[in-house]
């Protein structure tokens, strides 16, 4: 069958990652200039990200994969990811003489994989979405193959991945044994009330909940985020976790037999999630487990905001500040903060990634002013202070879970920011309030490189102009409810 | 009234434009960064008395209001105004800002730069608190304001800096997170964040809540102000916080960020929550009266000078609680000008110790003895805060408390009773310190030439007095201006009762018949 018009455009995107990656991977011999190889990479990026204008708006290929706005913002963030992470890793390949095309390849072929995972109409599709980001991932968590550390990040990527994504695929096998169809629109009309299902729904919550790092599906995060390259670890914080959200939203916002039962499962799991991912975070001396630690918390934070998503009826869904805009408003604002501090510290960390406790980090405010004043704003915006986007990202949630009432989720999420204020401020003490220990270490970095420098200011305007202005971006969000279209 | 309109705007973003100046400078550039930043905080001072034009004695509601929108949804709103209550708030920053600069002049000596740039954004931040009349914009003030104060701890403090600013943005943080959620939950049920329109909506009777509700709203605000102020038992931050912060930074703190704790309990807690307020009252009173008596008897035995100061902090805004919930008119004026006068008199002991360390880079009492001898002229200014602080008549600090415990003396004369305790303990630990610093035999022979007050020293000095004096002498000036904005609050507290006055327990609770009498003597009062 030869795919129609509307059918390619659907996947437009996806193909002209997929094809960028190949066409990299085809260049490599070619072309050893690492420069002009990650400018290929970032064109190809943006590119693919700028093709949705062009993607149309409606289902393609029979139903399986649909593109609404929903998938639009997805679309538009992951390639957004994609494109900083392929920005700061220039600098970090060549600190580590590391082959630059495969890695570009990897990390679009994961960027189209995401891209799919937003779109699926169909859980086989997601699947293969699923497969195809995951096992990119894998690949790039190791790809630091002569470091023991990394080795290990991706076997255990690996060995857990793969068990999470069997349980996701049994559980679409329940589900297709229920009701006879694996389409979302299908298992909407399916009865509520089949326990079959709901174990099938529960296993797919469990795949999903690993790809989001959610506890008690969390053990492998702090590992893998940090074995992996640092750029790879900011790819893994913010695309693949948005990406698994979004396919989250579309089940278990869409599926009637899967909203008002889940209450429990998502209010179990988010205040499970913030307090592991922040009390994990306060005993931390490694600023990337650190880091990772706080990325569990935020998942917790947005898990709130699911929970509240589950005791809404359909048509109280549509509200202006609804549950999906906070959902969505999060992942954005954690994405691009969370991409700006990892390239951050993978700029600290210097060849070999050898400076990243906490304790490096001292006196970096006389060292290098703007790098510790760009990573103070990170870090306030993770710890949700006002005019950065976090913090109003922080304010929808709790907007969210109050017009739910959900006051004891509020509450627990209250005292977990406040935990989270501790251990951000304290990397904020040692950067400003401490003198380096000793001379410093000769190869010690100097300051940003180039492209890092590029990275870093794109994601502080944006930060601190999605905590400013969030008008634009929440009228996009808010203008055409996304699971209306989905239905 | 393009001028008008635009007067808070440029009030409020003034030091920024100090800011962008330190920035461009050379961080060596040391002469030029304190220039610029006083000449700023001067030109801000200047600026701040323009409102007070428009705030005519006797007149009631908010003034020069600059309304924007700003975020669509949920509805937020850049919306100013000053009344009588805030903008004289506004005067104790900006006032307190150049002092904190020419007080610094010579005590700080690395950083200089971004020193200079945390002060001014600290000003910002605290001015924007005062003239906020959207709960969100408040909020973000609030937040905003925590972290220049700090670092400004955490970097320029003495000793045990950095855990002196973690436990104080804990402590702060905590609080106000909890406030987000309880303002959060108030919007959900009303739908606006605009402090006006809300105030409409409780005093019309538009918005109901029910009583578990409004002590659960009340609670949240509360406890972040009561952290803030701070109230026993959430007060054990600032002995640290005070100690720790370079002399700017408690000049700061106890002059103004004590008083945004005692500000959002007069502007929110009270108009927006009355019936939880009343019900509260006996509570907070309790609470009021321990933080008077416990801060004092804690001064009494410090043997740290500035420890002391800071616990002399505890117990006067403990007669500030007291004032506001004792819900008459004369006690809450008295708590407006005692936030006043505290500012002016304990930024001015913390001065006096901040250049007694700068000779002596101690705080430790029994290290000194004498001074008078070697320093004539800073003895009798130290005195001069000692007798302001102590509530000396035609002083400011008398003025403040004598109309506290006159105020709650109309109310519950058993509360008065024991807040009085306090002014007799004030006037111990005050006096007996100054007696073992300044008389007596010189004991250390280091303290036998210590150089006098500089000129610098002594026009700092020389200002703070003249507020001092100001304001106890010419006391309408201020009184008169927020008299009518005290009234108001209590009114809309008042009236609320006056439609609930069929509901049996509100008239047996001690409080709400309080508030009623409160009434009565608020009328009497000329205006």
């Amino acid at each position: 069958m030869i795919p129609r018009t509307p059918d390619i455009l659907g996947v437009l995107p996806e193909l002209i990652w997929c094809g960028f990656g190949v066409f990299l991977m085809l260049l490599q011999p070619f072309l050893k200039n690492r420069q002009a190889l990650t400018f290929f990479a970032m064109f190809g990026a943006s590119i693919g990200t700028l093709s949705t204008l062009f993607a149309g708006n409606g289902v393609g290929f029979g139903g399986l994969v649909m593109f609404d706005t929903y998938s639009l913002f997805f679309h538009w963030l992951v390639g957004l990811v994609s494109f900083l992470v392929i920005l700061s890793a220039d600098s970090y390949l060549q600190r580590e003489g590391l082959d630059s095309a495969e890695f570009y390849a990897l990390i679009l072929f994961a960027t189209a994989g995401m891209g799919v995972l937003a779109s699926a109409q169909e859980l086989l599709t997601a699947f293969i979405g699923l497969e195809m980001s995951s096992i990119s991932s894998y690949i790039l968590a190791g790809y630091r193959r002569d470091s023991i550390k990394s080795s290990e990040s991706a076997m255990k990527y690996f060995l857990l991945g793969s068990f999470a994504t069997a349980f996701f695929l049994y559980g679409i096998a329940l589900v297709y044994g229920v009701t006879g169809s694996t389409t979302l629109g299908k298992l909407a009309d399916a009865s509520p009330s089949s326990t079959l299902l709901h174990l099938g729904l529960t296993l797919i919550l469990v795949g999903l909940g690993f790809k989001v790092a959610a506890a008690p599906f969390q053990v492998w995060t702090p590992d893998v985020y940090e074995g992996a390259p640092t750029p790879v670890t900011a790819l893994f914080s913010a695309g693949p976790k948005a990406a698994a959200f979004a396919l989250l939203l579309r089940i278990f916002a869409t599926v009637h037999a899967a909203t008002t039962y889940w209450f429990w499962a998502f209010w179990i799991l988010a205040a499970l999630t913030m307090f592991v991912g922040n009390l994990g975070a306060v005993v931390q001396s490694n600023v990337k487990r650190l880091l990772a630690y706080s990325s569990i918390a935020h998942a917790g934070y947005i898990l709130v905001a699911m929970a509240s998503i589950t005791t809404l009826a359909a048509d109280e869904r549509l509200g202006p500040i609804g549950a999906y805009a906070a959902v969505l408003f999060y992942l954005l604002s954690y994405s691009l903060v969370s991409v700006g501090a990892f390239t951050i510290v993978s700029e600290l960390g210097g060849r070999g990634e050898r400076y990243l406790t906490v304790d490096d980090l001292a006196g970096l405010a006389t060292r290098q002013p703007f790098t510790a004043a760009t990573l103070a704003i990170f870090l306030l915006s993770l710890l949700g202070l006002p005019i950065t986007a976090g913090f109003l990202g922080k304010f929808y949630i709790f907007t969210a879970a109050l017009n739910s009432n959900l006051y004891w989720l509020a509450v627990l999420m209250a005292i977990n920011s406040v935990i989270g204020a501790y251990y951000y401020f304290r990397v904020l003490v040692v950067m400003y309030m401490r003198e380096y220990k000793g001379p410093l270490p000769a190869d010690a970095p100097a300051g940003l490189s180039a492209t890092a420098l590029m990275v870093v200011a794109v994601t502080v305007i944006a930060t601190i102009y999605l905590g400013l202005w969030p008008n634009q971006i929440l009228s996009l969000l808010t203008s055409q409810n996304p699971m209306l279209t989905a239905r | 009234m393009a001028i008008g309109g635009n007067l808070l705007n440029v009030l409020l973003f003034f030091p920024l434009v100090g800011v962008l100046a330190i920035m461009l400078l050379s961080k060596d550039d040391h002469l030029w960064i304190r220039r610029i930043s006083f000449l700023v905080a001067i030109v801000e001072f200047l600026l701040s008395f323009l409102p007070v034009w428009a705030i005519s004695p006797g007149t009631t509601g908010y003034k020069l209001e600059v309304f924007h929108q700003w975020i669509a949804t949920p509805a937020i709103n850049y919306h100013l105004g000053v009344d009588g209550i805030s903008i004289f708030l506004v005067h104790l920053i900006t006032l307190l800002t150049p002092i904190g600069i020419l007080a610094s002049w010579n005590d700080v000596k690395h950083r200089v730069k971004e020193f200079h740039v945390m002060l001014l954004l600290l000003e910002v931040g605290v001015i924007g608190i005062f003239l906020s009349l959207d709960l969100f914009l408040f909020f973000l003030f609030w937040e905003f304001g925590l972290i220049p104060l700090a670092f400004l701890i955490g970097i320029w403090g003495h000793e045990r800096r950095i855990y002196a600013a973690i436990k104080f943005i804990l402590y702060t943080m905590g609080g106000s997170i909890f406030m987000l959620v309880g303002m959060i939950w108030l919007y959900n049920k009303t739908g606006t964040f605009d402090l006006p329109a809300l105030q409409a909506m409780v005093h019309s009777g538009a918005l109901v809540l029910t009583p578990g509700a409004e002590m659960l709203l009340f609670l949240s605000f509360f406890v972040a102000f009561a952290i803030k102020v701070p109230l026993f038992p959430f007060h054990t931050w600032l002995p640290d916080a005070h100690t720790e912060a370079p002399t700017a930074g408690s000049v700061d703190l106890a002059g103004v960020l004590l008083k945004t704790g005692a500000y959002g309990l007069i502007r929110v807690c009270l108009p927006l929550f009355p019936d939880a307020a009343r019900r509260a009252a006996p509570y907070v009173a309790v609470l009021a009266i321990i933080s008077i008596i416990y801060g004092a008897l804690v001064a009494l035995v410090q043997p740290n000078l500035k420890r002391l100061v800071a616990y002399s902090s505890v117990s006067h805004m403990g007669f500030v609680v007291l004032g506001i919930f004792a819900f008459t008119n004369v006690a809450l004026q008295g708590a407006v000008f005692l936030m006043l006068a505290h500012g002016i008199s304990t930024g001015a002991l913390f001065l006096l110790v901040g250049m007694l360390y700068e000779r002596r880079h101690t705080f430790e009492i029994s290290e000194f003895g004498g001074l008078v001898k070697p320093m004539p002229r800073y003895a009798a200014f130290f005195l001069f805060a000692v007798l302001s602080s102590l509530g000396l008549p035609l002083l400011n600090g008398f003025v403040g408390e004598f109309l506290v415990l006159i105020g709650t003396y109309q109310a519950h004369w058993k509360w008065a009773a024991w807040a009085a305790t306090g002014v007799i303990l004030s006037a111990c630990y005050l006096l007996w310190a100054y007696q073992r610093v300044f008389f007596g035999e010189i004991a250390h022979a280091k303290n036998r030439d210590l150089p006098d007050v500089n000129a610098r020293e002594k026009w700092v000095l020389v200002a703070m007095c003249f507020f001092m004096v100001w304001l106890g002498v010419h006391t309408r000036f201020f009184t008169l201006r927020f008299a009518a904005s005290c009234q108001e609050i209590l009114m809309q507290m008042n009236r609320n009762v006056m439609h609930e006055v069929a509901l049996p327990e509100v008239v047996a609770h001690p409080a709400g018949t309080a508030a009623l009498n409160s009434k009565a003597i608020s009328m009497e009062r000329p205006r």
